[in-house]
């Protein structure tokens, strides 16, 4: 039996046919509206359940995983923190066993210029010269009453008169002599007064210097203590600080990985010379392959070289080593540094020889055995020689200083990765909480449109119901006690 | 977690230095040299031609030159050859000796009386495949003109998988200006044998598109 055959089951008319068919089927749809409502919304509930389950699920593991991330970056802040403070402690230590520990010495060089101040102060004392004894033995021989032209006594007053000018003039020189000795002592004071002042600058150069250091100190400990509370301000900060080292870091990374290919392409074609231009492991060149092991073997010499010397710490045995070991192991692995230097001087000299010799092929095989021409552009390949033989030096020793931006890279990365995870777990969480209250929407949008499908007996149906509440509503107030009690007090 | 980053900055280096090719990448070329009557005056041509190819191989490859005279299919025919060493110096030399070689050949050349160009096709897959390249090139230097002496056989499939046969500098014959089928009719007749051995057929009569055949 067609679908034709099935639709013209009633009537030969389509019309009718369609019109039977419609009735049958809004009745059927009617008659099934509750089941239908139920299962509608059976699966519309559970559409939701599970969508909501999702979300929480995902939120949940996103609040883990933030919390998560809060704790590594607070570790990490306060492992940063704590190196900060103790590079600035090492700092200070290293100012005071520098410039106070001699402090003892400078101290008795102060007191003994001291001393040596008072005493020649209390030497440069101004004595006043001796009033001369006789002046009294003077004065009773001018009072001899006898005669004032007694030539004796002219002679003895002659005399004494002059003696008296001779000790005036000895007094008067002595008195000249000793000031002349005091100012020499006052003179020889004033280097000593200028070390004492230089001295004392020093020692108030070096105390600022240490106030300054714990002025710094005192700012890390409040950051410090920041992290240990761990509080918004710390948050937000060791946040903003991983992005931007995260970006920083990839940044000198990436001119890293450029120099890196500069050098590979350095020393991959005269490696060929070494371990074959032909053969492959992998399906890549084994020169290739070669050449990348050298760079490799460098950067990692290079990280080995930061780690010894303490500027990174990426490897803890090798930070926690005796300084004797790890001082041993700065010297091991720059020496096999400078010696890789040295192999790739020497391949990017064989690189410049190999493609001399190839140019001079090429000419003679292109250009009929022309190597003349060929030579004639060799006179200035010196330079481009120097230039590869210098690169091939220099850049395994720059790429030593890869490991300070990978250092950073790999603990910025954690925290940039947690952010991007939490943000993509958000982003999930809120899809799935969006797509359950779609799901309880939909629901209802498609009872409502199952309704409007079978509006008719619906109508019919508030029609008939619509007449029975206003009955019972009316048998309802028939038993209210509120009008019976109204009856009550009207009565 | 610090070693993850490690080993992925690694891995995307090793992946952006080169890409990697399955199975061997050497390229193998098998030069045949028709020189019969008037056609070994086009020999100056093909020595242009061997020198080329000479400065596009690379270390690795392998290269041989053979005559095509009146029975090719032996290694008597092979003028030189050679598989050049891995190291690109080495390499370097062996071409300057090889263009030796061939510039005798080209000065003390003899016209043969017949063409066995299917002797030398037959020669040329067989030292190929024994040399184990990764890419294998027949070139047929020659007007494609087989004549063979009475007797020799040369009604043979050819087993050409993996081979790419070209045609270089296929001259025009006087009876080809005369009726041109003659000519339209050989090429046809050694693209059928080719294809129908599994192999690629092309003619190149410019030389200077050779440079992608070679390095294809």
């Amino acid at each position: 039996m067609s679908l034709n055959e099935i639709y013209l089951l009633w009537s030969e008319s389509a019309a009718i046919s369609a019109v039977i068919w419609a009735v049958l089927l809004v009745t059927l749809t009617y008659l099934a509206r509750d089941p239908m409502h139920r299962m509608i919304e059976a699966v519309t509930a559970l559409m939701r359940n599970a969508f909501k389950q999702a979300a929480d699920s995902l939120s949940g593991v996103e609040q883990r995983l933030a919390e998560r991330n809060k704790e590594v970056l607070i570790a990490e802040g306060r492992e940063a923190s704590e190196h900060e403070i103790e590079r600035e402690f090492e700092r200070i230590n290293k100012i005071v066993e520098k410039d106070l520990a001699e402090y003892p010495t400078l101290h008795r060089k102060i007191s003994d210029v001291v001393i040596k101040l008072d005493e020649d102060y209390k030497h440069s004392a101004d004595v006043p010269p001796e009033a001369p004894g006789w002046a009294k033995a003077v004065d009773a021989v001018a009072k001899i009453t006898t005669s004032k032209n007694d030539p004796m006594v002219g002679d003895i007053l002659d005399s004494i008169h002059g003696s008296m000018e001779k000790n005036h003039d000895k007094t008067l020189e002595e008195y000249r002599h000793a000031s002349r000795e005091r100012h020499m002592l006052l003179k020889k004071m004033l280097p000593a007064w200028r070390g004492m002042n230089h001295d004392l600058k020093q020692v108030d150069q070096d105390v600022n210097a240490l106030l300054e250091r714990a002025k710094v100190v005192d700012r890390q400990m409040e950051s410090y203590e920041n992290i240990i509370h761990e509080t918004d301000t710390a948050k937000k900060t060791l946040s903003s600080s991983a992005l931007t080292q995260f970006f920083v870091a990839g940044f000198v990374l990436a001119i890293a990985i450029g120099g890196a290919m500069i050098n590979f392409n350095l020393i991959s074609r005269p490696m060929q010379e070494m371990v074959g231009g032909s053969s492959s492991m992998m399906g890549y060149k084994v020169a290739n392959i070669a050449a990348l092991v050298i760079i490799l073997v460098e950067v990692a010499m290079g990280l080995f070289l930061m780690e010894s010397l303490r500027i990174t710490r990426l490897f803890p045995v090798i930070g926690s080593m005796k300084d004797s070991m790890r001082i041993r192991m700065v010297f091991i692995t720059f020496a096999i540094l400078f010696m890789l230097a040295s192999v790739e001087a020497g391949l990017a000299y064989m690189r410049e020889i190999l493609a001399q010799d190839d140019a001079a092929l090429r000419a003679s095989l292109l250009n009929g055995g022309d190597t003349a021409a060929a030579a004639a552009g060799l006179s200035d390949r010196w330079i481009t020689t120097a230039a590869q033989m210098g690169m091939g030096f220099i850049l395994p020793f720059a790429l030593v200083f890869v490991a300070i931006p990978l250092e950073s890279f790999i603990h910025s990365a954690r925290t940039v990765l947690g952010i991007m995870a939490v943000s993509v777990l958000r982003s999930l969480s809120f899809a799935f909480d969006l797509l359950a209250n779609s799901s309880h929407y939909l629901g209802q949008m498609l009872t409502s449109i199952y309704d409007l499908f079978i509006f008719i007996p619906l109508w019919v149906e508030t029609r008939i119901k619509g007449t029975q509440p206003k009955q019972a509503k009316k048998a309802k107030q028939g038993f209210n006690p509120l009008d019976t009690q109204t009856m009550e007090v009207s009565s | 977690m610090k070693y993850l980053w490690i080993t992925l900055i690694a891995s995307v280096f090793i992946a952006g230095c080169d890409s990697p090719k399955e199975g061997p990448t050497t390229k193998g070329v098998y030069m045949l040299l028709d020189t019969s009557g008037t056609y070994t005056q086009e020999l100056v041509k093909a020595q242009h031609l061997i020198n080329f190819t000479l400065a596009k191989l690379n270390p690795g490859d392998t290269f041989a030159v053979a005559r095509v005279d009146t029975a090719s299919f032996s290694e008597k025919d092979i003028v030189a050859k050679v598989t050049f060493d891995d190291r690109p110096s080495i390499a370097n030399r062996q071409k300057r000796q090889f263009r030796e070689k061939i510039d005798t050949f080209v000065k003390e050349v003899k016209p043969s009386g017949y063409t066995d160009i299917t002797g030398g096709l037959l020669q040329a897959v067989e030292y190929l495949n024994e040399a184990g390249v990764g890419k294998k090139t027949a070139l047929i230097f020659s007007d494609l003109k087989e004549e063979l002496k009475k007797g020799y056989v040369r009604d043979i499939p050819l087993q050409l998988q993996g081979f790419s046969v070209v045609a270089l500098n296929v001259t025009k014959l006087r009876s080809d200006n005369i009726d041109p089928r003659e000519y339209m009719d050989r090429l046809q007749m050694w693209e059928e044998r080719v294809n129908a051995g599994e192999g690629t057929w092309r003619v190149v009569n410019d030389m200077e598109r050779l440079e992608s055949i070679i390095l294809d």
